[in-house]
């Protein structure tokens, strides 16, 4: 059975990422469904660099992961200040394949408009989502 | 498991498989000919082997390859076909092997001829006006032909269209190559068909008014199905300002019964290592003409063959030419071995390659359909896609039943590609195939989908038969060493 593992405290985006918020801060990363899709990470391409100094949109393509079978592109869910980057990514990227919801979170941001969280799923919407595409 | 020694490991110093002659003629300090900076300061480590040693080498590696030769490779987009032998007799006359790219026009006048008949062929195919030979590859006509748009776009003082526009399910070299040729990518959606969706073709041209360099479209696309809107995408783009390039790498579909100029295309590559039987793979060399209509033709690469009172000559390009992209008239005896295709089959033969190429790829598709999940359940093409979503979710993927066809002596099929379908299986069977083989490939094919559901562990583990077994394809990816070392490596970590 595909994993569909959707934890309810998060938010998510049709494009199978994740946010959690905390406070004015927002956690990044792929949900348990997109790992399973894409198969084993073996590199991921994120702003290592851009820490502070970048602003990002809701839909701004972020960055690139590449797995065994196949390079998809990642999109921020939702606007915010970039704020940390996970640097432990770049020499396990098999953590987001072993724990997307924790040690494979990507990106930590400011939010900037925090009313762009209506436009997210909750889990049970998300779960229902993947339901109806066939997956 | 037996192991293959590598070259370098065989052998013992001082032995050798040729012996030189004595010279007869003063020998030359090395240092007197060569700048010393550019010599070794040690004697490159070689092997030092005897013939037989390279012969069994060489024999047994080519033993363990698996090509269209020994069995079904239905390895979908790549076209596999048969690559038949009188290919071969005609590339080793000596008067084709033997010539030199810079001997005198007098000299080469069959060449020439081949080449100036080979470009008419492909022309009368394609529907297009004048064809260059000198592309080596696909990738290399995507960029040949891309570099041909930019500078017509510039000879019109439209040098600001950037935008290339590419569908969801493309070749990945389409984005590569317009990348490289310095455009940005907008992806187009996919319809419920599987065609594009020509309301997001709309809506994107609308964004984008004024920028549209061009379209880059497969037909039939990579889920083998045809796109009946193409005269109508093309008249869009056509008046948004852009130009249609046509990615021929299925071309195996519709030789004779259209062409990419009747549906309203630009530019065009060939594969000819595809379509016109040329060794595919290895590395090459392959072949990838690019065909242009009328308007274009001030743009190609020169020289191109040329047709005098006196015979054939090379004639150079014009000054909008956008120069060479390879050296002399490209991989000639590819070209050979694709001239000899087209001859022997003729018109006729050419239109039944492509019907025989659709008709069992029908053929193959509805007999599994039962087996595995079809995403777009019309008639396809020369290739289609199946789904293994019914068969992962008892545990066994796209990549297991792959790995599981090679106990069986069959060549996978590509997977998870294109990547608009979930588990892709993207099965290509060729024209070439008897019904007994496709009969075979079906029954295991069944065998596999009865496997996945009652024992999926025994594809988890396959492949059982082969030489080498599942090999860790994560770690090769992750920590890929790529070096043989002479000496064993302390520190790898």
């Amino acid at each position: 059975m595909a994993n569909t593992d959707v934890p309810d405290d998060l938010k998510y985006a049709d494009t199978h990422e994740w946010v959690r918020v905390q406070g004015d801060e927002a956690t990044i990363g792929i949900s348990e469904y997109a790992q399973d899709e894409l198969g084993d990470v073996v590199y991921l391409d994120l702003p290592w660099d851009d820490a502070g100094q970048r602003e990002l949109r809701i839909g701004d393509h972020f960055g690139d992961i590449e797995s065994v079978k196949a390079t998809s592109e990642l999109f921020i869910p939702i606007s915010g200040t970039l704020l940390r980057v996970n640097d432990a990514l770049k020499a396990a990227p098999e953590q987001v394949n072993s724990d997307p919801y924790g040690a494979g979170w990507m990106l930590v941001v400011k939010l900037s408009d925090p009313a762009e969280l209506a436009k997210l799923m909750d889990a049970a919407a998300y779960a229902k989502f993947l339901e109806s595409e066939g997956h | 498991m037996s192991t293959e020694q590598l070259i370098f490991e065989r052998g013992a110093p001082g032995r050798r498989a040729a012996t030189l002659p004595t010279l007869d003629i003063p020998e030359q300090p090395l240092d007197s000919l060569i700048p010393a900076a550019y010599l070794r300061a040690e004697p490159a480590p070689l092997p030092e082997v005897s013939e037989i040693e390279v012969v069994r080498h060489y024999t047994h590696l080519s033993q363990r390859n698996f090509g269209v030769d020994q069995g079904f490779y239905p390895l979908g987009s790549c076209t596999m076909k048969y690559n038949p032998k009188i290919n071969e007799d005609m590339a080793s006359l000596p008067g084709f092997a033997r010539l030199h790219p810079l001997e005198h026009e007098s000299m080469t006048q069959g060449a020439l001829q081949l080449l100036y008949e080979l470009e008419q062929y492909l022309a009368e195919i394609s529907g297009m006006r004048r064809v260059t030979l000198q592309p080596a590859a696909g990738a290399h006509g995507e960029i040949t032909g891309l570099m041909i748009i930019k500078a017509y776009h510039e000879s019109r003082g439209e040098g600001h269209r950037n935008i290339v526009l590419i569908p969801d399910g493309a070749h990945g070299t389409n984005p590569a190559s317009a990348t490289l040729a310095g455009y940005t990518t907008v992806e187009l959606r996919s319809d419920a068909r599987g065609g594009v969706d020509v309301a997001h073709l709309e809506e994107v041209l609308a964004a984008h008014d004024g920028k549209i360099a061009a379209l880059m479209m497969t037909n039939p696309n990579t889920l083998g199905l045809f796109d009946e809107n193409i005269v109508e995408i093309a008249r869009r783009v056509h008046e948004a300002g852009g130009q249609l390039y046509y990615d021929g790498a299925n071309s195996n579909a519709i030789l004779g019964i259209t062409r990419a100029g009747d549906m309203g295309f630009d530019v065009v590559h060939f594969n000819l290592h595809k379509t016109c039987s040329t060794p595919h793979g290895g590395g090459g060399p392959g072949a990838g003409p690019v065909g242009v209509a009328e308007h274009l033709v001030p743009f190609l690469p020169g020289p191109l063959p040329a047709q005098t009172e006196d015979g054939y000559a090379w004639e150079d390009a014009g000054p909008l030419s956008i120069g060479r992209v390879r050296a002399n008239c490209g991989n000639f005896l590819v070209l050979v071995r694709a001239y000899t295709y087209i001859r022997f089959n003729g018109p006729d033969g050419m239109r039944h390659v492509s019907e025989s190429a659709v008709l069992n790829a029908n053929y193959v598709m509805r007999a599994l359909q039962a087996d595995y999940d079809l995403p777009y359940d019309r008639e396809c093409m020369h290739e289609f896609v199946f789904s293994a979503n019914r068969q992962k979710k008892r545990g066994a993927t796209a990549l297991d039943i792959a790995k599981r066809l090679l106990d069986f002596g069959i060549h996978p099929p590509t997977i998870y590609f294109p990547l608009v379908v979930p588990e892709a299986m993207m099965i290509e069977p060729t024209e070439t195939e008897t019904r007994e083989t496709l009969d075979t490939f079906i029954a295991v094919m069944r065998q596999i989908a009865q496997e996945a559901a009652e024992r999926p562990e025994l594809l988890l583990e396959a492949p059982h038969d082969t030489v080498v077994g599942r090999l860790d394809q994560t770690l090769a990816a992750r920590k890929p060493d790529l070096r043989w070392h002479t000496q064993p490596v302390q520190t790898l970590a």
